[in-house]
């Protein structure tokens, strides 16, 4: 079966290290158009979107492409799964195209991992349900080692919907494996208990201000509060308990990073003030997007 | 037409009989049992180094016909159930149409009589459509055969509703089986809350959606009078309950899944649907709670809640999949592991809780009588080898379905010839 990358938690640390490492040869240094490389070349990566993205697709499709691969889109709404195929007859006809790796994002939790077993080429999990975003966790490391130099020892506040995120699941794993203190923060609704043992080193607050106090890192996430099989909260009353305002920062350490995944709502779980802020690093975790995806996808394509 | 099996070790429970002796079917009913029986004109079964007991009964199958056929047809479940060593099986309502009336009642009934070589008793729905709003026909069903009323997979959530079902069941003389599940709590969810279904991203089904629901039956079984059976119990909390109930002397009793007792949510392999069913298997914690409630009386039987579901609708992503997986072929030789072997509960209490104790539940008498060697009985009994060791080739199943975790687990004892009416119905191959 082709190696892939489904999802942070089973990595070994040396792996994560190697990609970052990698990642940070591919990072955007200015200057005149980016060479186009030939490492790649006549590899055909597929990207498959059942849920909607911009910047994940974007960014695995132009990291593919400055590799020197060939790249295919397809996303869930142009494609025979809205005329009633399965996932497994749509995969398969996929792979009867040859591609060397196929860059998936899917609904439903463990939708790669189910694909992954029953079929050859490596699957790139790009987010299943509310699972694992593994490339999210990888860029959102390269971009506090960027600027903090080290993940061992942080504290890293991550706030929100911890319960329906799958990008607070792959960075608590990615974060653990290298010795970082971890904050989960949120409404008890949108944090379950169990959150605290998924992985060493994590702790939990419903107080956003303890949860900030003393931070290196606060990682908001993006909050949709209504869910189908959920109560909602309102949107007032959870930003005045969990939006994060510049009150907060002055909470945490003075060289604090705030991060967040994307989409932002402004108002909703971060302040313009915030996320316009000098600390913000909101468009350098995007930019750091394609150099993990390339570092990835290098290491995919041509294992 | 007689039937004499020979030198086996006769274990009937109802009637505290453990000996090697030899067992008479005449006329499709138990004759009885003694020292050298002679019988002339006789079909003889040498029964040595083999336990002959009472046909087993599962009371909580799925055959899926009418309406599912691709899964599972009354003659495909029926012959897992012979293979299982089953002799009778009642059938939960769950078809398409569902059985909430006495014409599929009898259709099921008539169909069983022509293709099924075990007894099939249906349970009929407990609301029309199992919508959880008007009564089913219970008594025109009862009157047609039907042995208890369940909605099953799709409890009654109003409990209004719940307490006249239960009302009329008492009047018509059928118990009322409920699959505890407040469906608000469970809120689609996928697989039990604990901190894999965290990790997984799986929407949690807590205990308590199991929990809430049991309380509220017992304490409405205490008000109406009514005989009240706990489907598949898996929680710590349930079987507590449970054991209060009957420590009051109500007629509460219930039944436990081989699964349940065999695996917990540490077995389950991330995202394979053969581990997806309701209850979702619980943790290590409700298992023990479970193992004490069985050795202790709380538990009353084992019922697989044969589930079979077609490959096509098994394989695809975990959250899409159908909850339920097969069970008939497999349930011996779980328990001769789980309960026997181990030495939680004897040999003879483990053929009640398949035997006695589910014929108890659902109230057989006079004609219908079975669960026993007693003379008059129904002619039915299971022969099992309590040791033999083999495996469960999954592709060679013979239920239509593949559903299940089982598949190449090695189990010591089980099935060798299944008797229905005194004609063998079943032989393990190579016998």
């Amino acid at each position: 079966m082709g190696k892939g990358l489904l999802g942070i938690e089973p990595l070994e640390r040396a792996e994560i290290e190697q990609m970052l490492d990698r990642a940070r040869a591919y990072q955007f240094h200015g200057g005149g158009p980016q060479p186009k490389l030939t490492l790649c070349a006549g590899r055909l990566v597929v990207t498959l979107f059942f849920e909607n993205s911009t910047r994940t697709r974007s960014s695995f499709e132009i990291a593919a492409k400055r590799l020197g691969a060939d790249t295919l889109s397809i996303t869930a709404s142009g494609s025979s799964v809205s005329k009633g195929e399965t996932l497994v007859d749509t995969l398969n006809t996929l792979v009867a195209m040859h591609p060397a790796a196929i860059v998936m994002r899917h609904a439903s939790s463990g939708a790669p991992h189910f694909l992954s077993r029953h079929m050859m080429t490596p699957i790139i999990n790009a987010g299943d349900g509310t699972h694992e975003h593994p490339t999210q966790a990888l860029l959102d490391a390269r971009t506090i080692l960027d600027r903090l130099g080290r993940l061992e020892g942080l504290r890293v506040a991550i706030i929100g919907d911890i319960a329906h995120s799958r990008v607070a699941r792959s960075n608590v794993h990615l974060l653990s494996k290298f010795g970082a203190d971890i904050v989960l923060c949120g409404p008890p609704p949108l944090l379950p208990p169990q959150m605290a043992v998924i992985a060493p080193g994590v702790t939990l607050e419903y107080d956003i201000r303890k949860a900030v106090k003393d931070a290196d890192v606060v990682m908001m996430l993006r909050v949709q509060l209504e869910r189908i099989h959920e109560p909602a909260i309102q949107a007032g009353e959870y930003f005045r308990f969990y939006g994060l305002r510049l009150e907060h920062l002055e909470l945490a350490q003075p060289h604090a990073i705030v991060m967040h995944p994307g989409p932002i709502n402004r108002g909703r779980e971060i302040s313009s003030e915030v996320a316009d802020s000098q600390r913000s690093m909101i468009l350098n975790q995007v930019e750091n997007g394609v150099a993990v995806r390339m570092a990835v996808l290098e290491k995919v394509l041509l294992q | 037409m007689k039937l004499l099996i020979k030198n086996g070790r006769i274990i009937c429970p109802a009637s505290g009989l453990d000996a090697i002796a030899d067992l008479l079917i005449e006329d499709g009913r138990i004759a009885g049992t003694g020292q050298d029986l002679s019988a002339p004109g006789a079909d003889v079964i040498d029964a040595s180094g083999l336990v002959v007991a009472p046909g087993f009964i599962d009371i909580h199958v799925h055959l899926r016909e009418p309406g599912f056929e691709h899964a599972e047809t009354i003659a495909t479940g029926t012959r897992a159930a012979a293979a299982g060593g089953f002799t009778t099986v009642c059938c939960m309502p769950n078809t398409k149409p569902v059985n909430d009336s006495g014409m599929v009642t009898t259709y099921i009934i008539e169909t069983a009589s022509r293709v099924s070589p075990v007894r099939v008793c249906p349970i009929g729905a407990i609301t029309k459509g199992s919508e959880g709003e008007e009564l089913a026909s219970i008594g025109t069903m009862a009157a047609a055969g039907a042995v208890a009323i369940s909605d099953d997979g799709r409890p009654v959530m109003n409990s209004r509703v719940m307490r006249r079902a239960m009302e009329v069941a008492r009047e018509v003389g059928v118990p009322v089986i409920d699959h505890c599940e407040d469906l608000n709590l469970t809120a689609g969810g996928d697989m039990h809350e604990c901190v894999d279904s965290v990790n997984l991203g799986l929407r949690p089904i807590p205990s308590a959606a199991e929990d809430v629901m049991v309380a509220r039956d017992i304490i409405l079984a205490e008000m109406t009078g009514v005989r009240f059976h706990v489907a598949h119990i898996s929680t710590k909390n349930s079987v507590a309950m449970v054991a209060y109930a009957k420590q009051r002397g109500l007629p509460i009793t219930s039944e436990v899944t081989p699964h349940h007792i065999a695996l917990h949510t540490g077995h389950m392999k991330p995202y394979d649907s053969n581990y997806k069913m309701k209850p979702p298997l619980r943790c290590a914690t409700d298992i023990d709670a479970i193992l004490a409630g069985v050795a202790s009386g709380a538990i009353d039987c084992i019922a697989t809640d044969h589930a079979p579901h077609a490959g096509d609708d098994k394989f695809q992503e975990f959250e899409k999949c159908p909850f339920g997986i097969t069970g008939l072929e497999t349930a011996m030789g779980i328990s001769l592991e789980v309960l026997v072997h181990s030495g939680r509960i004897s040999l003879a209490r483990m053929i009640a809780m398949m035997t006695s104790e589910p014929a108890r539940v659902m109230g057989w008498k006079g004609e219908q009588a079975r669960g026993a060697l007693k003379p008059g009985y129904l002619g039915d009994v299971t022969i099992f080898h309590p040791e033999y060791p083999w495996t469960f080739d999954v592709s060679k199943s013979q239920s239509k379905s593949r559903n299940s975790p089982f598949g190449g687990r090695t189990f010591q004892g089980g099935p060798i010839l299944t008797i229905v009416g005194g004609t063998e119905v079943w032989r393990a191959p190579g016998y």
